[in-house]
């Protein structure tokens, strides 16, 4: 049986700490790779399209649309990336984002709402709404989330996803009375079609919001222990759920005003991430960044080129990518017992 | 010390655990021990402060556990409660390294790394340090969570049943590592336990609870009397004089 005196007599940092430190270029390397795939990504992004940059007004093609498509794909993707993260953090279960927990619907409602009662509604004003709309959604479904006994069972999203589709119904059938019904279905296949200058600007929120999760980052990973391992290394779990929900609440917002529904993307990156890298969210903020990047900006140039010159909506590839996903951790799950 | 006065909590208008009034002195360990149900739990759980209690006080090395700083109360008491079901994906080593979160808040000094280590040597965790916790056996998480639990360095620990998912070499090895923890770190250990025999051995206390109320509280040589055990499990407990000390007989 080992011993253990309570402090070591030479003072030293035993042996083992010094050999779990790999090389510094042996951590680095692979981030160096992700970030080159990331960068080429956009690079592609920026320089694919139906229009020709080479002719005239190409120039000014560029800064109007593709660099604002390219900037809003790489803000909601990485933005959406990380809160899926941490609403799996916050709930203790993998199955968890704003799409499987009524939040995206309840933004949606809002928006249609707005334009119901607000001739000609602001972007500053319909963003407002969406984030006060998405923060009762994700309000609910949490107090929701408190009734539960098991919160890691497949039950949570199951409920979640049963809410959303309530909200979303109530919103048709409001868009239906209204005769909006269209804005309603282009709302809901989000997508980065019409992201031009003077549009995608407000997604700078969510470089914020992202950043302000990095510096909170160990919080959310103490939290993801549970409430009573947070409470007893003395979190105060009261204040990171609320911080939570609010970052939640307000990315889904801002990328629903901008781009639309989003769905899945909180759902498809960190699980993958989670595989290859665990769940420490603050070492692991780079590579969520870069994964949700790298995943919205193929799923956009698919969605752009598959049948040029028309485009598919991000929201139906994500959907189709989404599901599988979905499928395929529950068949993990059950395989693992 | 550890003192609970006039402490009562109440489950759904039915089910009443208390009034308990005791002082748990500080140093070696106490084991809770009772049937299933008497309120073990409840009332561990209410010392650490993961619960609060309908009425009474709790005070843990002179901290009212209810009044105190969250903060000021994780450098002096840690609780480790029954496995949980969801399993982050964190390394053992991560793991541990969040019980420095007290000291630390996340950015891990040299202090906080020579206290991870040993708390992995403390529980021979230190080959599979770098395996994430959903490839472990139950087992081996569990010796994971109480190392995380000693790595916070706190004079009172405080475990529910920490021999749940144990074999018995690593049930024997896991008390003889409370045991260290008490005798040569100084900490004070409250842990309930399901085996008396296990509890006498390696104890220095028993606190017995029935129905609510805590019905005995001696060191375990008086505690380890067929008249004694057979009142606190309600069941015929006859005691054999073994080399090492008595043992119960229940079967
Ligand atoms: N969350 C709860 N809701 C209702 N009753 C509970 C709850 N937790 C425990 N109880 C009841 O309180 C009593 C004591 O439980 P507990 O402290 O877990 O006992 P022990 O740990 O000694 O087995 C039991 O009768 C149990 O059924
Ligand atoms: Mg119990």
């Amino acid at each position: 049986m080992t011993k253990l005196s309570p402090t070591r007599p030479d003072g030293l940092v035993t042996s083992i700490g010094a050999s779990k430190n790999p090389g510094l270029w042996s951590r680095t390397w692979p981030l160096l790779i992700g970030l080159m795939v990331t960068l080429s990504l956009i690079i592609a992004s920026l320089f694919i399209g139906v229009y020709d940059l080479s002719s005239e007004g190409g120039r000014e093609m560029f800064l109007i649309t593709r660099v604002p498509r390219t900037l809003a794909l790489i803000l909601s993707g990485a933005s959406m990336a990380v809160v899926g993260l941490i609403m799996q953090l916050m709930t203790q279960n993998r199955f968890v984002e704003p799409s499987t927990t009524g939040t995206i619907e309840w933004a949606g409602l809002g928006l249609i709402l707005t334009y119901i009662f607000i001739p000609q509604p602001s972007l500053m004003l319909r963003m407002m709404v969406a984030i006060v709309f998405a923060l009762i959604g994700t309000i609910i479904f949490f107090a929701f989330l408190q009734r539960v006994a098991l919160k890691s069972s497949l039950v949570v999203p199951i409920v979640g996803l049963m809410l959303g589709a309530v909200v979303g119904a109530v919103s048709t059938f409001v868009a239906l009375q209204a005769e909006m019904l269209q804005n309603l279905g282009i709302w809901f296949a989000g997508s980065f079609t019409g992201v031009t200058r003077g549009r995608y600007e407000l997604l700078w929120i969510v470089a914020v919001t992202t950043i302000i999760v990095y510096f909170v980052a160990d919080r959310f990973t103490v939290a993801g222990l549970g409430q009573e391992i947070a409470t007893s290394v003395g979190l105060n779990y009261r204040a990171v759920m609320i911080v939570g929900i609010s970052i939640v609440a307000i990315t889904t917002g801002v990328v629903s005003v901008v781009v639309g529904s989003l769905p899945f993307l909180g759902l498809v990156v960190p699980n993958i991430v989670s595989m290859f890298r665990g769940d420490n969210l603050r070492t692991n903020l780079p590579w969520v960044v870069m994964v949700g990047i790298v995943v919205i900006t193929l799923t956009d140039i698919i969605g752009r080129t598959i049948i040029m010159p028309f485009e598919i909506p991000v929201s139906m590839i994500l959907g189709v990518l989404g599901a599988t996903v979905f499928v395929y951790l529950i068949v993990r799950r059950g395989r693992r017992g | 010390m550890i003192t609970l006065e006039n402490v009562t909590k109440t489950y759904a208008g039915e089910t009443t655990i208390g009034p308990i009034n005791v002082q748990i002195p500080s140093g070696g360990i106490t084991s809770l021990v009772g049937p299933n149900g008497a309120g073990k739990s409840t009332v561990l759980t209410m010392m650490g402060r993961l619960m609060s209690p309908d009425s009474g006080r709790i005070t843990v090395g002179g901290l009212d556990v209810a009044q105190a700083k969250s903060n000021e109360v994780a450098k002096t008491l840690a609780i480790l409660r029954q496995e949980n079901h969801f399993v982050t994906r964190l390394t053992v080593r991560q793991l541990i390294g969040f019980g420095r979160y007290p000291h630390s808040r996340g950015r891990l000094t040299v202090e906080d790394e020579r206290h991870i280590n040993e708390a992995l040597e403390f529980l021979n965790l230190t080959a599979l340090q770098d395996r994430y916790l959903d490839e472990l056996s139950g087992g081996q998480r569990q010796r994971a969570y109480v190392a995380m639990v000693l790595a916070q360095d706190t004079e009172y620990v405080f475990l529910d049943e920490p021999l749940n998912n144990l074999d018995m070499s690593h049930s024997v090895q896991m008390m003889r590592q409370l045991r260290a923890a008490a005798d040569d770190l100084g900490r004070t250990v409250i842990v309930v336990m399901h085996d008396i025999n296990f509890a006498s051995r390696y104890s220095d206390n028993i606190l017995a609870m029935n129905d609510g109320q805590v019905t005995h509280f001696d060191t375990c040589a008086d505690t380890m009397k067929s008249s004694v055990l057979t009142e606190i499990f309600g069941t015929s407990v006859r005691i054999i004089d073994d080399i090492d000390g008595p043992l119960a007989v229940y079967f």
